[in-house]
Formats: C-alpha cells, structure tokens, sequence
C-alpha cells in the first residue's frame, strides 16, 4: 500500500514528474558521458599501443614518435644490434617523411604521410582491401588518399619523395603498384597515407634519408623485464629514447590529467543537479501532502513508513531517471564522438568515450544513491511533523 | 443494573502551549469519564480547547499533566511508536476535511489503516467491503475521492475510521464541511453507529449534531463548563 501510495504520488503530477525525471535523465547523461571520457582516451591510447604488440618504441633522443620529423641514421646496424638482444624477439624500423604524386589526369601535386616499414611486422594500418605490400615497388594507402589522387587499387603511379613548388618539379621519383587499401589507426580520417617497405622509402629520400629511422619497434620475450631491455637500449646507444608501453600510458596520464579533472568536476555537477532536482520535486511534493501526511500519522501509520514513502519517490524518480539518462548518454556520447573524431591530427579511430559496463552501472548508482539522499531531508520533514498543529494549521489554511 | 464499563476517563488533564512567547492554557485541568455505547457531543465556542481536547483524547497530542486512560492504557505516557500503534487500533479518527488519499480508491482508503496493521489481503477487503456498505456506499467502492461527493467521502472517512474496530471514534467537525441535508444524513449515520454500539465523542458547533448526542458537555476557556446527558444509556 505504501509503494502504491508513493508511486500514485508521482503519477498525480505527471508534467512534473516527467519534467524532473527528464532533468535527471539529462544529469545522468552527463556523468555518464563524462565517466565514459574520462578513462576513453586513455582505454583508446591503450588499445591502439598494445594492438600493435610492441612493448617499446625507440625514437631519436628527446623525441616521441613522429611528434617530430627527427630520425637516427645508422638504420641498419640498429636494427642488428637491438636483435642481438637475448630478450628482444621481434624488431620493426619505421620511417615516416612526406611523399608527392599528380592527380589522375591532372597536373596538380598530392602530398600525403609515407610510411616506409616492413610489412610483415608492421602494426600500423589495417588491410580493408586487396593485398598487402609483398615487393618493393608496392603500397598501400588509405582511403583519403584515393579520394585526393583520383588513383583506384590497381593502378600504378609515380610516387616523387620531394617536390619544389617554385618550379613545380617532382624529385626521387619512384613507379609504385597500389596492391592495396588500408586504415591507418594512428592518423586523423582526413589525413592521406601511403606505405611501403622502409628500403624502398629510404632509396627515394636519397642521402637525406639513406639508412635513416623514425622509430624502431621492439618486441620484447614473454616474461622479459621490459624496462630492464630499455635502460639497456638507452645505455648502450645514447642518441636513442626509448619508450615502454607503460611510461607511454603514464605519459598520456599526465597529459590528460587536466582533462580528467575536468570530466570530474563535470560529473559532479551532474550529480549535484541530480540531487537538486530529486529533492526539490519530493520536498514540494511532501509540501503539497502535508495535510495527508499528518492523517496518515493520526490514523496510526507508523514514522517509517512515512519514511519510506517518500524515499520510494526520490529513488523512483532517480532510477527511471537514471535508466534513461544510460540511454541518451549513450547516444550524446556516440554523437560527440563522431564530431571529436574529425578534429584535425587525431586518430580517425581514436574513442574518447569508451562504454564500460562497471562505469554506466557505477553512474546509475550514484545517481541513484542521490535520489535515496535526495529524499532524505523531505522524508524526515514529513515524518517528524508535529500532527496536531499540522492538522489545525490545514484546517485554518 | 450494573454501568457500562468506561471507554475513556481523563482525569486533570492540562495542555499549554507557547504563543508568541506567551504560554496559552488550551485545556485546564479537565476530567472526563466516557462509558462504552455513549455519543458526547463536545461543544463551545471557538477557542474553548475542544479540538485540542480531542487531539489529547486521541493521542496525537500530549498533555501537559494530567492523565487519559482509553481502555484501561495510560495514553499521556504513551511513546511515539505506542502511540502511533495504538491511534492505529484503539481509535478511529473523522475530521471535518475528510482528508482521503487523493489517489486511492474508496475500498483502498477503507483498507489503510487495516494493511498499516497487518490484515490479511482478502480479509481487509471483504471488511472495507462490508464497511462501504454499511454507509451506504457499497457500490463506489472503485471511486476515487474526486468523483465522490463531500458526503460521501466523509462516509468514507467514517468507514475508514472503523476499520480496526477501534474502541472509540472521535470525530472533529464531521458535518462541518457539508450541506444542511448530507450534514442531516451524517448525523443519522452517527446515530445508527452509536445504537450498533460504536463509542463516538464528537466536536462540534452544529446544533443538530449535538442535539443528536446522548450527552452534550460545554467548555469554555479550556474547561468543561456543563455536562447534560440527554439520552441515558
């Protein structure tokens, strides 16, 4: 009877009621979004690193990978060296440098992210059509990059490792098969890629580019101690840094602390407004019942059961609430997404709000434990209302 | 012949209360002894301490000295959670307003104070059942306050009010909120709950209603000021 009374009670405004679940809906969304976007980047940073199956990155010291044009000569030889480790089981040289070709049937210049790598060890793209690169006067490229050249899989094109604008003349030009279309994971959707093997991008670089890297991927043995086959790299080569999976994380925690802060402080207001709406609704409700619930109590309905009356609606309230705010969350959240994803020099792949089950369920328990905080208050308003006075104060009103 | 046994017997009762400071003296020093089977007709200007007499009666108020004893239980040293237990099963309350639950049905409002006390489903329904048809309202039972009249929804605060079988029924102004002809119908209902039995004491300023108790008591300033029984038992 008095989970009937309590649930009539917010069927009997339903305008209201609709209104302030719908607040607590939109309150819902927001922590949720904001949980989700406060571990996304880091869970995407994650994958993205560890997909690849390279526990350290050895870069020219002082850089990150590609966050500068930097490279290390002495390719070959690194290489050698880092495989003559007892730990290490797998090596991968990377250069990355710009490369030109002229549109179909035009004379205009495209240029585009080259890759050079060794496309049997290589993490970087995902092959969505044809085949992977298997000589050295092939590639793949991306999506993007079709679309800029007007070029299909198949088709074979002049691929020039420089370009002068002044006297618009390409330069270290290569004939190069397109075998395939990948998905680059590291770069932005706008952004043109090609890749090919590292020999055949370091041959057209000329000099400049001869025997150089950008990183070096290593692979370390199950159960090796990866920051000992670090601090071994760094020691034994001092132009190189070396990064492991790990300080990478910590690196991306460092730079995202700010914003995770932010996601917090964002997520508590939500709750904060959450608390506010429920307790506001159930207080005037309580308000607007006084005269009722100074009957109920005259005609012997026991103080917690006026309690608990009033805490059903707060929690009522909070849990529809709650259960559409998952929903709406969700779709906010897919939606932000969608427009984050095209900001220029961000992974196209890369999920700022990654959806983890144990966060929508720790969110709608917040949410929830504020509606049963939210009634708190009104609850111990109406049960501890002296009944005569209240009686007497209706009467006169 | 032997007396009927006492329902209610209140003995120098006092309640004061602070007003702006300023201590009121609502009820002073007033006894009152209620046989089973009476109707008493509490009347008196406004402000004479009738409603707070009724409320100290009925345990939702306490005295400030003094002693009430309903059924041989000592109300006025009654704890809340006693107190609340016994309203709930030693008194039935009416109150000028009605005060129904808006969003229950008739039967369901009759049924409250019956599930508050633990009445098995079917047995509270065929009672609130019965009760609606003893006020006359045994084919609304599915109505909702709202679409019952003021008389009828004090015939079913009445039902209400009985629905634990209480020991005495107390009742603030039952005509008060009503026209001459359903207040006329309410008295007569008064007046067959009393003849089945039923210990009512009731206050009011309505004439016809006090000319219908067996004994009508006057107070004044907080204190009972005349006693008549017009209808002994």
């Amino acid at each position: 009877m008095i989970l009937r009374l309590a649930l009539a009670t917010l069927t009997r405004r339903r305008a209201r009621t609709a209104l302030t679940t719908a607040g607590v809906a939109v309150a819902t969304a927001m922590l949720l979004d904001m949980v989700m976007l406060g571990s996304g980047m880091r869970e995407s940073f994650r994958g993205f690193i560890e997909q690849q199956g390279f526990q350290l990155r050895i870069t020219p010291r002082g850089t990150m990978p590609f966050d500068t044009e930097a490279t290390v000569g002495g390719g070959a030889a690194l290489v050698v060296a880092l495989q003559g480790d007892p730990d290490v089981v797998r090596v991968a040289p990377i250069i990355g440098t710009k490369g030109f070709v002229t549109r179909a049937g035009t004379d205009s210049v495209i240029g585009a992210f080259l890759l050079g790598l060794d496309p049997t060890v290589q993490g970087d793209y995902i092959l969505a059509e044809g085949r992977d690169v298997a000589a050295p006067d092939e590639m793949v490229v991306n999506a993007a990059w079709l679309a800029s050249t007007g070029y299909a899989v198949g088709d074979t094109v002049a691929l020039a490792a420089g370009y002068e604008p002044q006297v618009r003349r390409l330069r270290g030009i290569k004939t190069v098969r397109i075998v395939g279309r990948g998905r680059f994971v590291m770069l932005a959707g706008g952004d043109r890629a090609a890749a090919l093997p590292i020999a055949t991008v370091q041959a057209i670089g000329g000099e400049e580019r001869r025997d150089r890297v950008s990183v070096v991927l290593v692979a370390t043995r199950t159960g090796a101690d990866v920051e000992a086959v670090r601090a071994r790299i760094e020691r034994a080569d001092p132009r190189l840094s070396a990064l492991s999976t790990t300080a990478a994380l910590r690196f991306v925690d460092e730079r995202l602390s700010y914003f995770r802060q932010l996601a917090f402080i964002l997520a508590s207001v939500s709750l904060a407004v959450g608390f506010l709406l429920v307790t506001t609704l159930v207080t005037v409700s309580v308000n607007e019942r006084i005269g009722e619930i100074a009957v109920m109590r005259a005609i012997g309905v026991a103080r917690w059961r006026i309690v608990a009356q009033v805490m059903i609606e707060g929690v009522a309230l909070s849990a529809v609430g709650a259960i559409l705010g998952l929903g709406l969350g969700l779709v906010t959240a897919r939606w932000l997404n969608g427009i984050l994803a095209t900001f220029p020099g961000l992974p196209a792949a890369f999920d700022f709000f990654l959806f983890e089950p144990s966060a929508a369920f720790r969110s709608l328990g917040m949410i929830v434990l504020c509606g049963i905080a939210a009634g708190v208050w009104p609850a111990w308003r109406a049960a501890t209302l002296p009944i005569a006075r209240t009686l007497r104060e209706e009467a006169v009103a | 012949m032997t007396s009927p046994p006492l329902v209610l017997s209140a003995r120098d009762v006092r309640r004061d209360y602070p007003v702006a400071g300023q201590p009121v003296h609502a009820v002073r020093g007033l006894s009152l002894d209620v046989s089973e089977g009476e109707w008493v007709a509490v009347v008196g200007p406004s402000g004479s301490g009738k409603s707070t007499l009724l409320n100290l009666l009925g345990a939702i108020d306490r005295p400030s000295g003094g002693s009430i004893s309903i059924r041989g239980q000592d109300v006025a040293r009654m704890g809340d959670a006693e107190a609340t237990r016994f309203r709930l099963t030693g008194i039935g309350f009416v109150f000028q307003r009605f005060y129904l639950m808006p969003t229950l049905t008739a039967a369901e409002n009759v049924e409250l104070p019956m599930s508050e006390a633990k009445v098995p489903r079917a047995e509270r329904e065929a009672r609130a059942k019965e009760l609606l048809r003893y006020v006359g309202l045994g084919e609304r039972t599915g109505h909702r306050p709202f679409q019952l009249s003021g008389g009828e929804q004090q015939r079913v605060a009445i039902a209400r009010a009985l629905a634990n079988r209480p020991a005495l029924l107390l009742a603030d102004e039952p005509t008060g909120e009503l026209d001459a002809r359903t207040g006329t119908e309410m008295i007569t209902l008064l007046d067959r709950l009393n003849r089945d039995g039923t210990t009512i004491v009731t206050v009011t300023h309505d004439e016809a209603l006090a000319g219908a108790a067996r004994r009508v008591v006057h107070m004044r300033d907080g204190a009972i000021v005349d006693d008549v029984t017009v209808r002994p038992l």
